[in-house]
């Protein structure tokens, strides 16, 4: 049934219906509603029989969900940030020992400097762990995506990471559907393992591997994880007719004939759909790729969708590593190899900064007008910049060339923000 | 699309309200959506929320910068923010206190938004006589019930019945409907 | 269960046959039907104290549990001389995760199987002093205080050995290792660090906290035996010299544990909720040289150029723990 809920309050319901058995639960902003809301339904017995372990760190978190997983049962976690660093190593534990524990990333911005807003770089920063990597669009998707991961995960015995923007999902309400527990039961039946610790037939697991077989076995894992693309198809197709809907791996939205691409992951994906409407309503064609199954990445699959009349390609980043650079734009230049469209990069959103309509709209516009730099960062504050980098050193960098101020909204914190009238946009507090 | 932002700040339900309100429009069919600016958990420090309403599913998730109504939970703010930022024209303004618009400072926004539309209501005394709780939620939710006719009274009360016990709902009802009288005979002499 | 046959060896007078005594209060480790978890075939060192513990606590432990028990392991040399893949020497159930956190992957198991009903099914976790006294504290330090049904044993080595031999926190003051080089005015480890993890333990206010070595079977066995007969979460810390790290001969394991427990040094107790319940007692004491200078690890405290108080700060160390557990000396 269609209700207006919480974002989290949404996915704990969907994950109690997938019955774990287990729920080992640190508190960190912004999933704490998540695990609070699984603890309650624990507490009070809607999942009867479940075990609900306040640990003392993330590490701790993995590492009982590990050993849960490990005697059989069905377990599951969620954190953020600075908690997914933390345990980092048990994630890669957990991959390699092949346990289908499913976690709910609260995507949250890494420090320093601390930020508990919303950003990508938390579980971009775990791209090689192992983990199968899901990002949601909307709370629908968060939803629908938290009981493919399961299922996902038990098929290949592998972990899946289902990424959900903190607080711009988290914390919204908005009309949502959680699955029926008789359809999850029907779509997710009991987790037969493959192998599991218990005196009947001992095994040992967690051996160490040398030289002579290491690359073996990571050869083996990377296959495991490729099976994902097409285990994702099926699972979501097989959801598709028990509910009525399902969460596609690449979504599209006025793809036929557009000359430009804008590829997204994750909630401003649709601001982006509204942005390319206003688009096209002016008569401007602009598409809007979503990218919802980010590991293992689908190359050809991307690959197939941008045809080859696609003159501009812009890839939204919403994290960025100095020095390294953004995540994303790699693998959409892999999947392009070949392609003689012009592929830009707009990081966008780090730290939680608001991604406005408006600002959207007229990157759009010179996206399709072919004007976009290789790399952007949107409504970088290039004088604050250019003050901070000569004040520590002599001869400014030339920031122009990659940042572009698109909006005006004055931020509503704190204080009143002057605005930048170099780029003619809408001015704030005066009249029209 | 109909966008709402409101300010407040942490512990005076805020982000509740929000909820409520989407709750309400989602009540009588519409769709809706609401999410806070940030929701860093400390008391007293300025908050805002964020409503959107349409008839068509809402893709958008940016913080409203433009607003058909603004919702002022605590006038003590309008000295330190821009808290009228982007207020589109025909908007309505709703302001917590039991002094008019022109003691607040306010009329040259009057003037812009022209007559019953910048409306002044002392919610957190309803609030303290119907719920015993400076709370202003129920009573604001009355009033835009009464500025902006959509969502209904009726369905703000639903809401309410939704979201909190018996008890609480119906004295946040009280406030609702006599935050609602109030405004509608405020609204109803300008008019 | 057990998949090949044991083989005894005849070893003098320092055997285990217990020949002599009635068959009930025989160890564990006389019968040839023996569980055997830890299988020979593994790479431990010559004189391994670890492999001997490890051996005679799972075994224990298993009889105690009538087969039905699960072993999470740390990282440090029982994991890695047990299992080079493809071989394994463990025929118990057996999960090694990472360094630090055996205690909370069996918080974990313990969780799960009580979520399915099976707690007949008992969880032990162990590791070494490196894993349990410092990277792995904060892991369980949360397993104590939870009271999750877990028995954790530490085999105490002193150092980090599987590495090369580094400090860690229960390294004893004055020892020589790789991080602690005998030189400059303080040579060895330093006198006024380290934990006492046994005593940490016992402030988790713990059901069942207990000591032991390798010298005394009886004793650990019955101390085994005891944990895995209570419910919540216990602590036993074993002590086990190794030859490698300590620089003793591989034949002086079991006599450096005994002389270790027999110095001072090394109190054998049991506490149950915070408070000491039971002392081995010391039934001929040894001054602490006779203990120190078996092991190349104290060399730099003999001879020549050796600074001559140490020894005899390491001797009031040894009265302290004595009068702190109120050790009764049978002789000296």
């Amino acid at each position: 049934m269609l209700k207006l809920l919480e974002g989290s309050q949404a996915i704990a319901q969907a994950v109690g219906r997938c019955r774990p058995q287990v729920v080992p639960a640190y508190p960190i902003t912004p999933q704490t509603h998540i695990v609070e809301a699984l603890g309650r339904l624990i507490r009070q017995g809607t999942l009867s029989g479940a075990r609900f372990i306040t640990v003392e760190s993330e590490f701790a978190a993995m590492s009982a969900a590990i050993g849960a997983s490990a005697v059989g049962c069905r377990t599951y976690t969620a954190t953020a940030s600075q908690g997914l660093l933390y345990m980092a190593e048990a994630l890669y534990n957990a991959s390699g020992l092949g346990f289908p524990i499913v976690m709910t990333v609260a995507n949250r911005a890494i420090g320093a400097p601390i930020n508990i807003f919303n950003d990508h770089s938390d579980s971009m920063s775990q791209r090689d762990c192992g983990w199968i990597q899901l990002y949601a669009e909307d709370n629908q998707a968060a939803v629908d995506l938290h009981v493919l991961a399961f299922a996902l995960a038990e098929r290949l015995s592998l972990p899946v990471m289902v990424c959900v923007d903190g607080f711009v999902l988290t914390h919204a309400f908005e009309p949502i559907e959680v699955p029926e527990q008789a359809d999850v039961d029907r779509f997710l039946p009991r987790w037969q393992p493959r192998q599991r610790l218990t005196p009947d037939a001992p095994v040992t697991i967690g051996a160490m591997v040398g030289p002579e077989a290491f690359t073996e076995v990571k050869y083996l894992a990377h296959l495991q994880l490729m099976r994902a693309l097409d285990s994702f198809d099926e699972l979501s197709g097989n959801y598709a007719e028990l509910v009525g809907r399902t969460v596609p791996a690449l979504s599209t939205h006025r793809l036929e004939g557009a000359e430009t691409v804008i590829i997204a992951l994750g909630s401003v994906t649709g601001t982006l759909r509204a942005a390319a409407d206003e688009l096209a309503a002016r008569g401007q064609s602009v598409a809007i790729i979503g990218v919802t199954l980010f590991c293992p990445f689908p190359y050809e699959r991307l690959a197939e969708l941008i045809a080859p009349s696609v003159r501009n390609v812009v890839v939204i980043e919403r994290s960025f590593a100095p020095g390294s650079g953004a995540p994303v734009t790699p693998h959409v230049r892999q999947a392009m190899l070949g392609s003689r469209a012009r592929i830009s990069t707009v990081v966008a959103g780090l730290g939680g900064r608001a991604i406005q309509l408006t600002a959207l709209v007229e990157l759009l516009s010179r996206a399709a007008g072919s004007t976009l730099p290789a790399l952007t960062f949107l409504d970088l504050d290039a004088e604050l910049v250019r003050q901070e980098d000569e004040r520590q050193r002599p001869g400014a960098i030339s920031v122009s060339t990659d940042s572009l101020h698109l909006t005006d909204a004055a931020p509503l914190t704190d204080s009143v923000h002057a605005t930048d009238s170099s780029i003619p946009t809408k001015s704030v507090g005066a009249s029209a | 699309m109909f966008e709402v932002r409101i300010h407040g700040r942490g512990g005076q339900g805020i982000v509740t309200m929000a909820e409520l309100l989407a709750t309400a429009a989602f009540c009588e069919g519409m769709q809706s959506q609401a999410f806070p600016s940030f929701g860093s958990e400390r008391m007293g420090a300025p908050v805002a929320a964020f409503v959107r309403m349409d008839s068509e599913r809402i893709q958008v998730r940016d913080p409203v910068t433009e607003p058909d109504l603004l919702i002022v939970g605590d006038v003590t703010l309008i000295p330190h923010l821009d808290l009228f930022a982007g207020v589109r024209e025909n908007a309505w303004v709703l302001l917590n206190s039991s002094s008019t618009p022109s003691e607040l400072g306010l009329s040259e926004l009057c003037a812009r938004l022209g007559p019953g539309h910048v409306v002044c209501l002392p919610a957190t005394e309803l609030a303290r006589r119907f719920t015993g709780r400076p709370m202003p939620t129920g009573a604001l939710l009355g009033a835009v019930a009464a500025v902006v006719g959509v969502p209904s009274l009726e369905s703000m009360c639903s809401a309410l019945t939704d979201r909190f016990s018996a008890g609480v709902a119906q004295k946040n009802a009280a406030a609702a409907a006599e935050g609602y009288r109030l405004v509608r005979s405020e609204v109803g002499a300008d008019a | 269960m057990n998949q090949v046959t044991t083989k005894f060896f005849q070893v003098g007078s320092q055997a285990v046959g217990n020949r002599l005594l009635a068959a009930e209060t025989r160890t564990d480790q006389s019968d040839p039907e023996r569980a055997n978890m830890l299988n020979s075939g593994h790479r431990a060192c010559r004189g391994c104290g670890e492999a001997l513990a490890a051996r005679y606590v799972l075994d224990a432990a298993t009889k105690a549990a009538a087969g039905q028990l699960v072993v999470i392991n740390a990282t440090g040399c029982l994991e890695v001389f047990s299992t080079p893949y493809p071989e394994s020497s463990w025929q118990t159930p057996w999960l090694h995760s990472v360094f630090a956190n055996s205690a909370a992957v069996a918080s974990g198991v313990a969780a799960g199987l009580a979520a399915q009903g099976r707690e007949d099914v008992r969880v032990l976790a162990q590791g070494g002093d490196g894993a349990t006294v410092d990277i792995g504290l904060a892991c369980l330090s949360g397993m104590f205080e939870r009271n999750d049904d877990v028995l954790y044993v530490c085999y105490d080595n002193e150092a980090y050995m599987n590495t090369g031999v580094q400090r860690s926190g229960s390294t004893p003051p004055a020892a020589r290792t790789a991080t602690t080089e005998a030189s400059g005015a303080e040579p060895g480890n330093s006198f006024g660090t380290g934990k006492d993890l046994p005593r940490i333990a016992m402030a988790h206010d713990l059901r069942y906290v207990a000591t032991a070595t390798v010298a005394e079977l009886h004793d650990l066995e019955a101390k085994v035996e005891r944990a895995m007969s209570l419910r919540g979460a216990r602590y036993l810390h074993v002590l086990v010299p190794c030859p490698l790290g300590w620089g003793s001969q591989p034949a002086d394991t079991v006599k450096l544990a005994r002389l270790a427990q027999q110095s001072g040094l090394f109190p054998v107790f049991e506490a149950e909720y915070g408070g000491v319940t039971s002392v081995l007692p010391i039934r001929r004491r040894v001054k602490v040289q006779d203990y120190l200078r078996l092991q190349t690890r104290y060399a730099h405290l003999f001879g020549e150029s050796a600074p001559p108080e140490t020894v005899q700060r390491i001797q009031e160390i040894a009265d302290g723990q004595i009068a702190r557990y109120g050790i009764p000396v049978e002789e000296f």
